[in-house]
């Protein structure tokens, strides 16, 4: 099987990788640059676990290869709080206890750090809409949606 | 080597020409796959379903990512545009609303952001979400093979469950639809298990505009899901041709489209409830749309 060299951004740190064909972007961050912090769940682009963010938008790390993100930019969970320090919409999770188990969470805080990117101020509508592709098994959505509406009523 | 199966070996090849794509296809046959969003292709090859040598990606390939409109050639779609691309473009929100809301119907924000219209095209599902808008739409499908290129109406490209009028070595470069008729309104209805994010049970797609019929009005429907091809509902679209719109008309042929349908019960719903639902959101379609109509 064909191996490729790839430059890509992770995290802002720009990374030279020998990845094979069939590496998906899931298991290259996770087993290559060991970001754990990207969960895989159903790999059939169901349950949104494996949410990050490719050059600003939300794709699902486990359907897509990591020779095609060659060239561009990618952030996971890790890259949102660089420093330690929680972003605006982690520390909203913590606060309203928007997390259980915590499998989606780091896929559910990338869908809503790039909603609230796009729309610093959505309706609850459309919190919902930016959630579809991301499954919670336990806390529900509700705590969830009242995080993410806490940080756009804030921004 | 993984701690989960993961995807099975093959090569990954980006394509830079449409010419270098025929090559690998006729080199390769049924052992290369094309790639574009792989939203429907890599759940294949996880189950198994799929075993390619080669995945070929073509978004590479000049204009496969382009949107362009002109009110007299109307709307170009690169195969490999985005359903988010083309939920979002400023021309198809204003001049192609329909298609602009089939694309934003399509599974979840992320998948949207991979999966293209080509690949919802040619998956051939039936149950795609762009098929019954591209059907009403009169859209046509631009293939490239190794004949060169040619046109195929929509209405012609959908043969069965997974199943187009593609030739081997032949794939999509682009959709084409015409300029919009004056003063056009169109609805898409889909029903789901759950509001948003899942496969249609039913999908209905009704377009009207005024015109030189009995009628006054030509109005065509679309239905996804509920046939072995999304289908036009060629008996209903005829009772709208031939007497003015009015509740028993339209419920006429709401009635006429759901006889059109031939769902089968599955996992999601049974054949009795589809059925009846094409009937219900034909008819609310058509209420719909009239409505706009009537009002312009």
């Amino acid at each position: 099987m064909a191996v490729h060299t790839i430059t890509i951004t992770v995290n802002g740190a720009q990374e030279r990788l020998e990845v094979p064909s069939n590496m998906t972007l899931l298991q290259m961050l996770r087993e290559k640059l060991a970001l754990t912090g990207t969960k895989n769940g159903c790999e059939a682009g169901e349950c949104g676990a494996c949410t990050v963010l490719v050059d600003g938008e939300p794709a699902n790390s486990c359907m897509m290869l990591a020779v095609e993100a060659d060239g561009h930019e990618v952030l996971t969970v890790e890259g949102l709080s660089p420093e330690g320090k929680l972003s605006p919409v982690q520390q909203a999770f913590v606060q309203h206890n928007a997390i259980q188990c915590g499998y989606c969470t780091p896929g559910m805080l990338m869908s809503a750090h790039a909603l609230l990117r796009r729309d610093p101020h959505p309706t609850t509508e459309e919190i919902q809409e930016a959630i579809v592709g991301n499954l919670c098994r336990c806390t529900g959505y509700v705590r969830i949606i009242d995080a993410i509406q806490t940080v756009a009523k804030e921004g | 080597m993984f701690a989960r199966p993961g995807l099975p070996s093959f090569d990954y090849l980006r394509a830079e020409t449409a010419d270098q794509v025929i090559s690998l296809l006729l080199k390769h046959g049924d052992a290369a796959k094309l790639l574009m969003g792989g939203t429907d292709l890599f759940p294949s090859l996880r189950d198994g379903a799929l075993h390619p040598q080669v995945v070929v990606d073509v978004k590479g390939l000049p204009g496969i990512r382009d949107i362009s409109y002109d009110a007299v050639q109307g709307l170009t779609v690169g195969a490999a545009v985005t359903m988010n691309q083309l939920a979002q473009h400023p021309d198809v929100r204003a001049h192609y609303p329909l298609l602009a809301q089939a694309a934003g119907a399509v599974a979840s924000y992320q998948i949207r952001n991979r999966a293209t219209l080509g690949g919802n095209l040619c998956n051939a599902s039936p149950c795609a979400d762009t098929a019954p808008a591209a059907l009403v739409l009169e859209a046509q499908f631009l293939l490239y093979g190794p004949n060169g290129g040619r046109t195929v109406p929509a209405g012609e490209f959908f043969l069965g469950p997974g199943k187009t009028s593609l030739q081997p070595a032949e794939f999509m470069t682009a959709v084409s639809f015409p300029p919009p008729a004056v003063g056009v309104a169109a609805q898409y209805l889909k029903l789901g298990r759950c509001k948003t994010g899942d496969l249609a049970l039913v999908g209905v797609a009704v377009l009207g505009f005024k015109d030189g019929t009995p009628s006054g009005c030509c109005f065509r429907i679309g239905l996804g899901s509920v046939a072995p091809t999304p289908i036009r509902a060629a008996q209903a679209e005829e009772v709208l041709a031939s007497a003015a719109p009015s509740e028993e008309v339209l419920a006429l042929a709401a009635e006429k489209a759901m006889r059109a349908s031939s769902p089968i019960t599955d996992v999601r719903g049974t054949a009795e409830y589809q059925k009846a639902m094409v009937r219900s959101l034909t008819l609310r379609g058509l209420r719909e749309v009239w409505q706009r109509l009537s009002v312009a």
